[in-house]
């Protein structure tokens, strides 16, 4: 009787502590919402920079996200399946970009990619130009958000039996075949799990893509240069109106995956 | 057909140690062993999941060590049954036949035919989670039989498996033996060896300790480690009968000995525990019906007590302790009764 009073206690603590850290996260953003007309968010909706900005940042993150998981979930395989030499030192380097501030990732990628440097020239070379360009807030973005992917599917092929990969051998397919029609399948909840996290990510980067690319504005630029310009007001409708889709776009993202998942189990 | 010649593997933990061993075609070929013996090993060693250290895997007079493992057209169907969870059981079991150039209606023909042989025809649309593991087990029999293996492999086939169950599976094993199939099965219960297998070879610690025949292995195990792990001295191969609702054995044709009940006709084999024999110097007017003459041939001191082995037509084992040897005046050559409840007899078929 005394353990369950204290229990129900100590549970009665922490829903306190739970609810005042939901407050916390649910408050400023309830605030700008009630603060937001909505015809001024009819008004922002309609103006080509603000439409043009949101379309830029969804589909520069969809093809940089779809274009780097075709080395990075092949290296997750690697890292979840294979023993090698610093393989710690590698896990290590791919958190790195969750760890430095993400200006100082821009003055990286910045470097990494002038018309001076090795890529910089490369690119020019066949019309592709880095700085100021979609190209490079690419680049950006991928640099911030790829160890979010590169982690989860790790994960998900942690999780795949490794004797499933031997049977299907066994089974006369070939290791190609073998990845393709056991491992992928099997971690592809976490890969898709990991392919948002990555869009997300990519989509809300701020800093590493102003410093590569201020122009063409993606709409988290767009946002602070409306804030630096004309202030909290002008600022205010551009980023509810950019939560609202970029949350729309994620609950559809998760509902799809989930469907296809739930679908394939049923099957 | 298959020749495992002096496979040496160290992978920390576990180890084989120079493993030799020979399975002709159409043999049903045991590999007997408590577990961390290195059975499995040695299986994986012949899929190709792992590469020895040193020696030869012989297949059909081909040295495949270092073929890939897609190419070795063994089949192993793992303790786990290791079916696909994202399939269904027909494409699990159409799983070998992909990407071999099999027209779509041929491909589900044969994974119907095969389906319906091993009793799963009608769980084809159905996903493995929903299945029972009997069920798995025969999925993954299938599944590996599809692809026609020159050796099939199996891995604990019977363990965790209710009584009924196994004894179907093993009536399903055997008719794929009987057909041709060359088998190679490892288990840790020496029931199972002896009800299966044509051949034995006893691993321990990574290393054949012994191999022959089921009567070679029991009947002359090599080490202590065989006589202790079989547990078994007085092991025969017997023909049975049933009159008049009695079962009764022949040991060599010869010697009659009564069962309890009624036993199914046919060759087996019969073990008697040596501590479940009773020595006298009269025939006993006892509840045991087995009653013979015979001469001890032997007396052997072990560590539970004194061996005396009598000459009854075959020589049985019976273990008594020095007090009883005193009693009876046991020494070589006296002639003595041996005795034996029909109930402590275990007979099993081959």
């Amino acid at each position: 009787m005394v353990n369950e009073l204290k229990f129900s206690l100590l549970h009665s603590i922490f829903l306190l502590l739970g609810a005042l850290v939901l407050l916390f996260i649910l408050s400023p953003l309830l605030g700008m919402f009630l603060a937001t007309s909505p015809v001024s968010l009819f008004d922002t909706a309609k103006e080509p920079e603000v439409r043009q900005s949101i379309w830029l940042t969804i589909w520069i993150s969809m093809a940089t996200t779809l274009f780097f998981a075709i080395a990075a979930v092949p290296l997750s395989y690697l890292l979840a399946r294979k023993s090698f030499p610093l393989k710690k030192l590698i896990t290590g380097i791919i958190d790195l970009p969750v760890v430095i501030p993400h200006s100082a990732a821009g003055i990286a990628i910045l470097g990494f990619v002038s018309r001076n440097s090795i890529l910089g020239k490369m690119g020019s070379l066949i019309g592709l130009d880095f700085v100021g360009a979609p190209a490079g807030i690419a680049v950006a973005m991928a640099f911030v958000s790829i160890p979010y992917l590169i982690n989860a599917a790790r994960d998900g092929f942690l999780g795949v039996p490794e004797r499933l990969e031997k049977a299907a051998l066994t089974l006369g397919a070939s290791p190609v075949r073998v990845f393709f029609t056991i491992s992928l399948p099997l971690a592809w909840r976490n890969i898709v799990s990991g392919l948002i996290l990555m869009f997300a990510r990519g989509m809300s980067e701020f800093g590493a893509v102003a410093i590569v690319a201020y122009h063409p504005m993606v709409t988290p630029v767009l946002i602070y240069e409306r804030f630096g310009a004309f202030g909290l007001k002008y600022a205010r409708p551009v980023s509810v109106l950019f939560i609202l889709i970029t949350l729309t776009l994620f609950i559809l993202l998760r509902y799809l995956a989930k469907e296809k998942n739930s679908e394939s189990s049923k099957r | 057909m298959l020749e495992l010649k002096n496979i040496s593997v160290n992978k920390g933990a576990f180890s084989l140690k120079s493993i030799n061993f020979t399975v002709e075609k159409g043999d049903y070929f045991i590999l007997l062993g408590v577990s961390g013996a290195g059975k499995s090993m040695v299986l994986e060693t012949i899929a190709g999941l792992v590469i020895p250290d040193s020696g030869q895997v012989m297949l059909n007079q081909r040295d495949i060590t270092h073929e890939k493992i897609q190419h070795r057209r063994i089949g192993l169907v793992f303790q786990d049954h290791a079916v696909f969870p994202h399939m269904t059981v027909a494409e699990n079991v159409g799983y070998p036949l992909h990407g071999k150039h099999f027209p779509h209606s041929e491909r589900n023909l044969k994974v119907k035919n095969i389906a319906e042989k091993m009793g799963i025809g009608s769980l084809l649309s159905r996903k493995p989670a929903t299945l029972s593991g009997g069920e798995l087990q025969r999925i993954a029999l299938a599944r590996t039989l599809i692809q026609e293996p020159l050796i099939l492999l199996l891995d604990e086939p019977l363990a965790s498996m209710d009584t009924h169950l196994r004894e179907e599976l093993r009536k399903l094993l055997r008719g794929l033996n009987k057909n041709g199939q060359t088998i190679i099965h490892v288990t840790h219960d020496y029931e199972e060896a002896i009800s299966l297998g044509n051949k034995i070879a006893v691993i321990h610690d990574g290393e054949i300790l012994q191999s022959g025949t089921p009567e070679e292995i029991f009947q002359n195990p090599k080490s202590g480690f065989i006589a202790h792990f079989t547990g078994v001295k007085n092991f025969f191969n017997v023909s049975a009968a049933n009159e008049q609702n009695q079962a009764t054995v022949l040991i060599n044709n010869r010697i009659s000995v009564c069962l309890p009940g009624e036993c199914t006709s046919g060759t087996g084999y019969l073990m008697i525990r040596a501590e479940d024999i009773l020595l006298s110097l009269h025939r006993l007017d006892s509840s045991a019906i087995n009653n013979f003459e015979g001469v001890v041939k032997e007396l052997i001191p072990s560590r539970s007590g004194i061996e005396v082995l009598v000459d009854i037509g075959v020589v049985i084992h019976a273990l008594i302790t020095r007090e009883s040897m005193v009693h009876l005046s046991l020494e070589e050559g006296k002639t003595i009764w041996i005795s034996f409840k029909a109930t402590s007899l275990r007979f099993i078929p081959s």
